[in-house]
């Protein structure tokens, strides 16, 4: 069997007419990350105990003769922000090195229950906080593309899982592009649902208003596949919304003919390298030849975004980050003498510089005397900024952007510019702050051979625009 | 520079962590970089924006009723083990970093 050219469709179709069985696929898969993933570096841990017991009970579903569930028999990976009930969960973090969750993340058990086979959990930065994965505490991953270059960030260790077959899919989280740009670097597709689509019961928190959790996959089939599997209300999360969820796959193949497809100039400026303007261009011309009315539009305050973003995330950040104390689970600093020493050596020897970095910067944000003029200010841009999406959406059915405005950097590029690394989150950070749905697919390459992506955005809950958009793109290409 | 040594300190002691002296310095300079660029958001007159903290009251939600009705699907009935079971003890201290079967154990908590 190609895993190269493997689906969600193809696995389950495997297993169920029994051309190989869901053990044999899964033992395929972790051949092939024995052999590439000490050069890649994609996964943390490892579950083969849990993959063979759901393995072996889709293979029992299917011999006999029972229909398997939508994604039976099919091997995942989960970013190591969701936790797992019994595998460990460390957020890429050294504060969490040897944590085991005593209960299961909703969007995993919701994978599991639909028959996937979970091999194991992704690497990531640092608490999802990273553009490049460089962040994580235990190593970076390298871009399977070419391996001198980073994975983006922060769910670089899911993007290129999938991107080197070691998962036909895998799950990750975008707090301000953390699923959409590392799918860009690494030639993936991979989807942000609208906030409260799918639930954050089970994710470890980065910044609550902000944190989405959604697929990677080849094909934009597989990532609605996920998401229909995923979506939906959670008594578990306050903030999953209680609409119903559309058959994502049903709708994929309606032609897009006669849609509206906006293209901001904001995108389309200063830093956007060359190549990735010329190309992201013509993914624009061809959405025009396949019946598109291209319309322009503006989003006046998308130079404001990335201001307001790190604000708002690192504010939520401080606040969420400070339950790690070194008393109820994780690393604890073994020399204090009083309770006060004993959290602060925690912290200091636990946490890695960027997540330092952030919560000081949110603590700053949130101090007397700074309130105002900072928290108070970037909640304001953000109603500006999600006023600047719903008057295009009156206008527009999809918004077209670059998804990153460049390819793969190399590692070790901007690892010592803070604010050039956040400048890489420039067109993905507004999807977030207003809690509407993105998707990135791949439009193209470089001279280099350095995968492209198309951001496509949606009005809030309508993930199936951006799916039939970037699934008539992917058809069409 | 907006962001001295003496703030870093402040906001360090607020947020539970030490610092290194060297880690003190850098952060004096990132934390001026960052907010450098951040101040831009000044260029916006916001004097009549109301600020917007979240985006799940906009969706999913009866926009005819306010505060906790608003959110009406999203509450459930107060009752011990209302979602689901509380951990075991023994569940619940498995990760604790010290524990004594009974409770987590920590440093002295009153300095003298």
């Amino acid at each position: 069997m190609d895993l190269k050219l493997l689906t969600i469709d193809g696995a389950r179709s495997a297993v169920q007419e029994r051309k190989t069985s869901a053990v044999a696929l899964a033992e395929m898969f972790y051949l092939k990350i024995e052999k590439d993933d000490p050069q890649i570096g994609a996964y943390l841990t490892q579950c083969k105990d849990r993959a063979m017991a759901k393995a072996i009970e889709m293979d029992a579903l299917a011999a006999k003769g029972d229909k398997l569930p939508p994604l039976g028999g099919v091997p995942v990976a989960i970013k190591d922000v969701m936790v797992t009930r019994g595998v460990r969960t460390t957020a890429g973090s050294k504060i969490l090195g040897n944590y085991v969750p005593p209960y299961d993340c909703t969007a995993v058990a919701r994978l599991e229950a639909a028959g996937a086979v979970v091999l194991g959990k992704t690497n990531c930065d640092e608490f999802a906080m990273g553009s490049s994965n460089e962040n994580s505490a235990f190593r970076p991953v390298h871009n399977p593309r070419d391996l001198s270059r980073v994975p983006g960030g922060s769910s670089g260790g899911s993007a290129a899982a999938v991107a080197a077959d070691m998962a036909v899919v895998t799950l990750g989280s975008d707090t301000g592009g953390s699923i959409r740009q590392p799918a860009s670097f690494c030639g993936v597709v991979g989807l942000k649902p609208t906030y409260g689509r799918v639930s954050r019961y089970g994710l470890i928190a980065f910044a609550s208003s902000l944190d989405h959790i959604g697929p990677f996959g080849k094909t934009v089939k597989d990532v609605a596949t996920v998401l229909g599997v995923i979506a939906g209300r959670d008594p578990m999360d306050a903030t999953s919304a209680d609409l119903p969820v559309p058959d994502y796959v049903a709708q994929l193949d309606k032609p897009i003919r006669g849609f509206k497809i906006g293209v901001a100039k904001e995108y389309l400026g200063e830093g956007l390298d060359p190549e990735v303007r010329a190309t992201v261009a013509k993914a624009i011309e061809k959405l025009g030849k396949l019946g598109c009315e291209i319309v322009e539009i503006s989003l006046p305050h998308t130079e404001y975004a990335i201001s307001a973003y790190y604000i708002i995330a690192t504010a939520e950040a401080s606040s969420n980050l400070a339950r790690f104390d070194g008393v109820r689970y994780g690393y604890r600093a073994g020399d204090a003498r009083t309770l006060s020493e004993m959290y602060r050596r925690t912290r200091d020897q636990g946490f890695g510089a960027e997540v330092k970095r952030r919560i000081m910067l949110g603590t700053y944000a949130l101090s007397a005397g700074y309130y105002d003029a900072y928290y108070l200010k970037a909640q304001k841009v953000r109603t500006l900024l999600t006023q600047d999406f719903d008057e295009a959406f009156k206008k527009v059915d999809a918004i077209v952007t670059p998804t990153s405005p460049t390819a793969a950097f190399k590692l070790g590029e901007k690892v010592d510019d803070p604010l050039a690394m956040y400048l890489a989150d420039i067109y993905t950070v507004t999807a977030n702050i207003a809690g509407i749905p993105g998707i990135s697919v791949p439009c193209g390459e470089t001279k280099e051979k350095l995968p492209i992506g198309m951001q496509v955005f949606g009005k809030h809950f309508d993930e199936s625009a951006v799916l039939r958009v970037a699934a008539a793109y992917e058809r069409g290409s | 520079m907006k962001v001295t040594e003496k703030d870093v300190a402040y906001v360090a002691d607020l947020a539970n962590l030490e610092l290194t002296d060297d880690e003190r310095t850098r952060m004096v300079r990132d934390l001026n970089s960052i907010l450098g660029h951040i101040d831009r958001l000044n260029e916006l007159d916001t004097s009549n924006v109301e600020p917007m903290a979240q985006v799940s009251d906009r969706y999913g939600v009866d926009p005819s009723k306010h505060g906790g009705a608003r959110f009406a699907y999203a509450s459930r009935e107060d009752v011990v083990e209302g979602l689901r079971k509380s951990l075991p003890q023994d569940e619940a201290l498995a990760n604790a970093p010290d524990a004594d079967g009974t409770f987590f154990r920590v440093p002295k908590v009153i300095e003298r």
